[in-house]
């Protein structure tokens, strides 16, 4: 391995700098805040020849995403990015790219829904496409998110599906940290080079592309697509272990923080799982049995291994950065719920939702104590509200 | 952990002196975040940018709210910014103006345990830069008062960095490293 550099970066220009050492055939975007510098700073790469990129500017992020399914289809090596109502704008072809099974890799900078408009952190975005069939990547910091999206081009062609790799508005896109860079010999031979199995341009195996499917076979297709995004499980972990041997940063389909030994947990996604690292180390420090799992991957999600790391936990909180408006709990909430449910007998059955954060609502050290205070009370037979709004005037 | 909190105008180079100092940290060794407010970006209005620096990786990614170190780059915004809101009792104000540490603690009723400090950045870079860009002087009148950085190691690194950028203005390298300096050597505290 050769030597890595170390440098200040934002979230996105750790994202824009995973893209100039992949070096896409093709980048099809349109600006939006707070991912707009991903695609600005990488525009900038293409103008300066540091990147053979055929960078396509387009009007829309629905037409963005059209450009990279045709790009994909052809065989070129794609990616894009956007956030929130671009990627909404987008949701049609996602779930296009995604049933072509088309490997495009995705910037995508968390950021609220409207109404009411908002341009800071949640995961409203993410959340509302979760359905689509790409595989969902979270970043907690900018090191992941640069680590993430070199990972993502290998596992998007190895399942045949799209990736998107997002990292949290403005917290981590616009925030600057310390970011190990690989050097750009280490980056390329790590995502190698594109060989795809089947493409519209290869003349020796012409294929049809986005044809009719009706009763007759879009179920079987469906089933395919289904079993891709669980095999793509695997092929996550194969490729965060060759990640991990190769630079030394070890990946997995979720982080587990001081689970030794605990007995209450948080289970949250982002950059907010790092700020509850340090409520845990405190916690620990004073002999309160404290942990954290941080969801890495939540496309496929995993939910056998998620349920395993929270067996023998005497209460569990799941923090969302959206709603499911269902009248029940969040997304995340739901879905650990869901693995609990399918576990083994005498697994925890005491989990407590909180909703927090919407429209970039600061998230401070006191409120994740509070949630941890509140495990504690349930852990010894408190009744504590299934769900609660962490940060909100009612 | 240090946490630090800059106040500036929209357009005064506020997020700037966060990411300039962040890179300046990093390069000494240590652990950084810079980032700025996250608000509407409008020229001449009351803006803030924020740093930690640490020894060890910095898991935290709430806002600064109880900042060490609070530096301000326009005294005119302490008339209707409360620039010392969350800062401990001993915590260090650094401001860009003419006026002495004295006179800026009953002026603007400091309270007492603070620790302030004054440079006329403004003045610095207008005599060196030619332009009243306090940002870059700010830095060297933060090292001199907080001690948080090396000067010496600072200077080459930024020497390094400012010859990469401007290659083809040798005057703006060296205008910027003589207001470093300057506000190095100015600064009253």
């Amino acid at each position: 391995m050769d030597k890595t550099n170390i440098v200040a970066r934002t979230g996105n220009e750790a994202m824009a700098e995973a893209m100039r050492q992949i070096n896409p055939d093709v980048v099809a975007a349109y600006p939006i805040t707070p991912a707009t510098e991903v695609v600005q700073i990488f525009a900038g790469y293409v103008a300066d020849g540091l990147v053979k990129t055929e960078f396509v500017p387009v009007e829309s992020e629905h037409s963005a995403m059209s450009a990279c399914i045709g790009s994909a289809a052809a065989g070129g090596r794609t990616m894009t990015g956007t956030s929130s109502q671009g990627l909404a704008l987008m949701a049609e072809m996602l779930y296009i790219a995604a049933g072509l099974r088309l490997p495009i890799v995705m910037a995508d900078v968390n950021r609220a829904l409207s109404s009411p408009i908002n341009i800071h952190c949640d995961h409203s975005d993410t959340m509302m496409v979760k359905e689509s069939g790409w595989i969902q990547i979270f970043s907690e910091n900018c090191q992941e998110a640069y680590d993430n999206m070199l990972q993502a081009i290998r596992i998007a062609e190895k399942a045949k599906l799209p990736v998107m790799v997002t990292t949290d508005g403005f917290i981590i896109s616009h925030g600057m940290e310390r970011l190990e860079i690989l050097s750009d010999a280490d980056a390329k031979a790590f995502v190698g080079e594109y060989k795809p199995e089947y493409y519209l341009l290869n003349f020796e195996k012409p294929i049809t592309v986005g044809a009719l499917d009706l009763t007759d076979y879009y179920f079987e297709h469906k089933r395919q697509q289904i079993e891709a995004i669980k095999d793509s499980k695997q092929i996550i972990l194969d490729v965060a272990g060759e990640f991990g041997a190769k630079f030394g940063r070890e990946y997995g389909l979720f982080e587990k923080y001081k689970m030794d030994g605990a007995e209450i947990v948080i289970v949250a996604m982002g950059s907010t799982a790092g700020t509850a690292k340090v409520v845990v180390d405190g916690l620990r420090s004073k002999g309160v049995k404290a942990g954290l799992v941080k969801p890495r991957i939540f496309r496929p999600f995993p939910k056998e291994e998620l349920a395993e790391s929270l067996k023998g936990m005497k209460a569990i909180a799941v923090m969302d950065r959206s709603d499911s408006m269902n009248a029940q709990e969040g997304p995340l909430a739901l879905e650990i719920k869901a693995a609990l449910y399918d576990a083994p007998a005498g697994s925890c059955r005491t989990v407590l939702s909180y909703i927090y954060g919407l429209g970039g609502r600061e998230i401070k050290l006191e409120d994740i104590e509070l949630v941890y205070n509140d495990l504690s009370e349930a852990s010894k037979g408190k009744a504590k509200p299934k769900v609660s709004y962490l940060g909100v005037r009612e | 952990m240090i946490e630090i909190r800059w106040h500036g105008r929209g357009g005064q180079g506020a997020k700037t002196a966060a990411l300039l100092l962040a890179d300046a940290a990093l390069a000494s060794g240590k652990y950084i975040q810079a980032f700025p407010e996250y608000g509407p970006e409008r020229m001449g209005a009351p803006v803030a940018s924020f740093n930690r620096i640490s020894p060890s990786p910095i898991k935290l990614h709430s806002g600064v709210t109880d900042p060490d170190i609070v530096i301000v780059l326009d005294p005119t915004l302490m008339d209707s910014v409360d620039v010392t809101e969350g800062m401990p009792a001993n915590g260090t104000l650094l401001v860009n103006i003419e006026k002495s540490p004295a006179e800026v603690k009953v002026i603007f009723g400091i309270g007492a345990g603070i620790k302030i400090c004054t440079v006329d950045a403004s003045n610095i870079s207008i005599e060196t830069i030619g332009r009243d860009i306090p940002n870059t002087p700010m830095l060297g009148a933060l090292i001199k008062a907080t001690g948080i950085l090396d000067f010496k190691e600072m200077m080459e690194d930024m020497k390094k960095k400012l010859e990469k950028k401007f290659k083809t203005k040798p005057e703006v390298i060296a205008g910027n490293l003589k207001a470093i300096e300057r506000a190095y050597n100015e600064v009253r505290i």
